[in-house]
């Protein structure tokens, strides 16, 4: 698989990155290098194998329905950009 | 009776799919131990998790799990004993981890069915394709600030239950009577509170047209509807104009749209175009769920009787009609008063008084079955005050007002009110007289054939006895006195 300009931008866009037009074949070298990596898992034969969700063969761990977080507007705050009263501000995202 | 619009080239059907998001009842978050509380201050009930900071790691909360299993159970659905979480990722402002984690490929409930029942009385059965969790975002206001929007996170990480159903609706009215069966089914399980205006159950509506007999057609989406009327209208409108696209010779585009309340109208969300990219993959922080069956038995085991259950019983049990076994089970609360009241006395007698003067006056005084100033055991005590003749029925409907309006007890109103019944035949032979007397015309109107004013003299006599004499002997005296 090799991505194209168009898909690094349509990437870009997606993850609300602005790209300069200089940038991309960059990104692009980089981007292939990375696939290109992984994609030699695709030399192996999986005929008849499951999928694997994860490397560890354990049950997943399940918490109890208690309140033991939250209550700390201030931290969860403190590295807001912007704020107004106890809620984050944004630039406005509106339909 | 099948449902359909007519356009230029005559009748169409429409074809109705939900997709419902459900907020599932409990005390902490999917993925974290925040709390879920309606309404509390703006950023108070959210962990490093929800706010997405860099490291955290979510863990599944047990209970959110088990909420989703007997909605499973509610739904007649499959249980899937292993699923899965996926990411959806997606950018905005109030999805602090730029994506969702939900289940995308292997949800934890799959197909199921519900039954509806429709005004005419015709019961029709509706597929569910699956159910599945997933966070909520958190709540973005765009009213509070002129280029600002302002995000609280207390939503964050919310558990929600996508409920998705086959596309086996063919009427606005058949989609509402799906909404409300399953926000009753959820409210007698305890899973979700199907509480429209605070935001806990929202739906997505999908509609196409079609003439009858042909394949699907194209659908669209319409976002985020925040109410069963709100739903029924959307169908409407966007079948309408469907059916303006199909009949101009143009193609309905599969697209996301918005419904406009006021002008009863959708539109295209055009900034959802790109974002529908999810780009879904599986949750590397959590390992697949896999469920224990002795654990679900436990769960099934221990589910409450659920509305059709319920109904069939009061029917069988009480002798009630399906019209009036209906409206007893549409809440829990409503169906436990019926019982109470009815044990160890005339169902039908029950009934009629809740239906009749009881539900009337909670509407008066603006009280649910929850805050009814009258309680099962005061209903019941004034209908033995009847049954032991103390006061008569038309007495009994004042004294209700009064428990209504006071909460007083029914015996303490008869008592301090005067409005025992009154059975001393020497007290109703003088009213009688009395009545008698003052009408001298009508009594020989009467004695000359004209019998329908019996009913008149038993009023007056009534009347006479401030309603407070007893039917069967006045109606014994008059006949005794007049022929």
């Amino acid at each position: 698989m090799s991505l194209d300009p168009a898909t690094i931008r349509r990437i870009a866009k997606l993850a609300r990155l602005r790209l300069t037009d200089a940038e991309i074949p960059r990104l692009q070298g980089e981007l292939n290098a990375i696939l290109g990596y992984v994609e030699q898992l695709a030399a192996v034969d999986v005929t008849g194998v499951e999928p694997l969700s994860g490397g560890a063969q354990m049950a997943l761990r399940l918490r109890d329905d208690v309140v033991t977080d939250g209550a700390m507007p201030e931290r969860i705050l403190a590295n807001a950009p912007d704020r107004i009263d106890n809620f984050f501000a944004v630039p406005k995202v509106v339909e | 009776m099948s449902y359909f619009l007519t356009g230029k080239t005559g009748p169409w059907e429409i074809v109705v799919g939900l997709e419902v998001h459900a907020q599932v009842i409990s005390r902490s978050k999917l993925f974290s131990g925040a709390a879920t509380e309606f309404g509390a201050e703006p950023n108070s009930q959210v962990s490093f998790v929800d706010a997405g900071f860099p490291g955290m790691l979510p863990v599944l909360n047990r209970e959110c799990v088990a909420q989703a299993v007997r909605t499973g159970l509610g739904l007649n659905a499959k249980i899937n004993l292993v699923s899965r979480f996926d990411r959806k990722n997606y950018f905005y402002a109030d999805l602090p981890q730029g994506y969702q984690i939900s289940q995308f490929e292997h949800p934890i409930i799959g197909t199921g069915a519900i039954d509806i029942e429709l005004d005419s009385g015709e019961i029709r059965t509706i597929g569910i394709t699956r159910l599945h969790l997933e966070q909520d975002a958190g709540k973005s206001m765009h009213d509070q600030h002129p280029d600002k929007s302002l995000i609280d996170l207390n939503r964050s990480g919310v558990a929600l239950m996508e409920i998705v159903s086959e596309p086996d609706m063919r009427s606005p009215e058949e989609a509402g009577a799906y909404l409300r069966k399953l926000r009753m089914i959820l409210r007698y399980l305890g899973t979700c509170d199907g509480n429209m205006d605070e935001g806990s159950m929202r739906a997505d509506v999908n509609v196409s047209v079609r003439k009858a007999g042909e394949a699907f057609r194209t659908r669209c989406e319409v976002k985020n509807v925040n109410s069963i009327r709100f739903v029924m209208q959307a169908i409407e409108a966007e079948a309408l104009r469907q059916i303006d696209v199909w009949e101009a010779g143009a193609i309905v585009q599969q697209e996301t749209r918005l419904f406009d309340p006021a002008r009863g109208e959708t539109r295209s969300m055009r900034s959802k175009e790109d974002a529908h990219d999810y780009r879904y993959f599986p949750e590397p922080d959590l390992l697949p769920l896999v469920l224990d069956q002795a654990w679900i038995e436990a769960l099934r085991a221990e589910l409450p009787e659920l509305p059709d259950a319920k109904r069939a019983r009061l029917i069988r049990d009480y002798g009630l009609t399906p019209y009036e076994s209906a409206i007893f089970v549409q809440e829990q609360a409503t169906a436990d008063f019926f019982e109470t009241v009815a044990q160890g006395r005339d169902a039908k007698q029950v009934a009629n008084w809740m239906l009749g003067d009881f539900f009337a006056g909670l509407n008066r005084t603006g009280k649910t079955i929850e805050t009814s100033p009258v309680s099962a055991d005061d209903l019941g005590a004034l209908l033995d005050l009847m049954t032991d003749a103390t006061i008569n029925g038309k007495i009994a409907k004042e004294v209700l007002e009064i428990m209504v309006d006071t909460g007083e007890k029914p015996a303490a109103i008869v008592e301090s009110r005067g409005l025992r019944q009154v059975t001393d035949t020497g007290a109703i032979d003088a009213a009688i007289d009395q009545v008698i007397a003052a009408n001298p015309d009508k009594l020989g109107e009467y004695q000359s054939g004209k019998e329908k004013l019996f009913g008149f003299f038993v009023g007056q006599v009534m009347k006479a006895m401030q309603g407070k004499g007893n039917p069967a002997l006045v109606n014994a005296a008059l006949k005794a006195k007049i022929g």
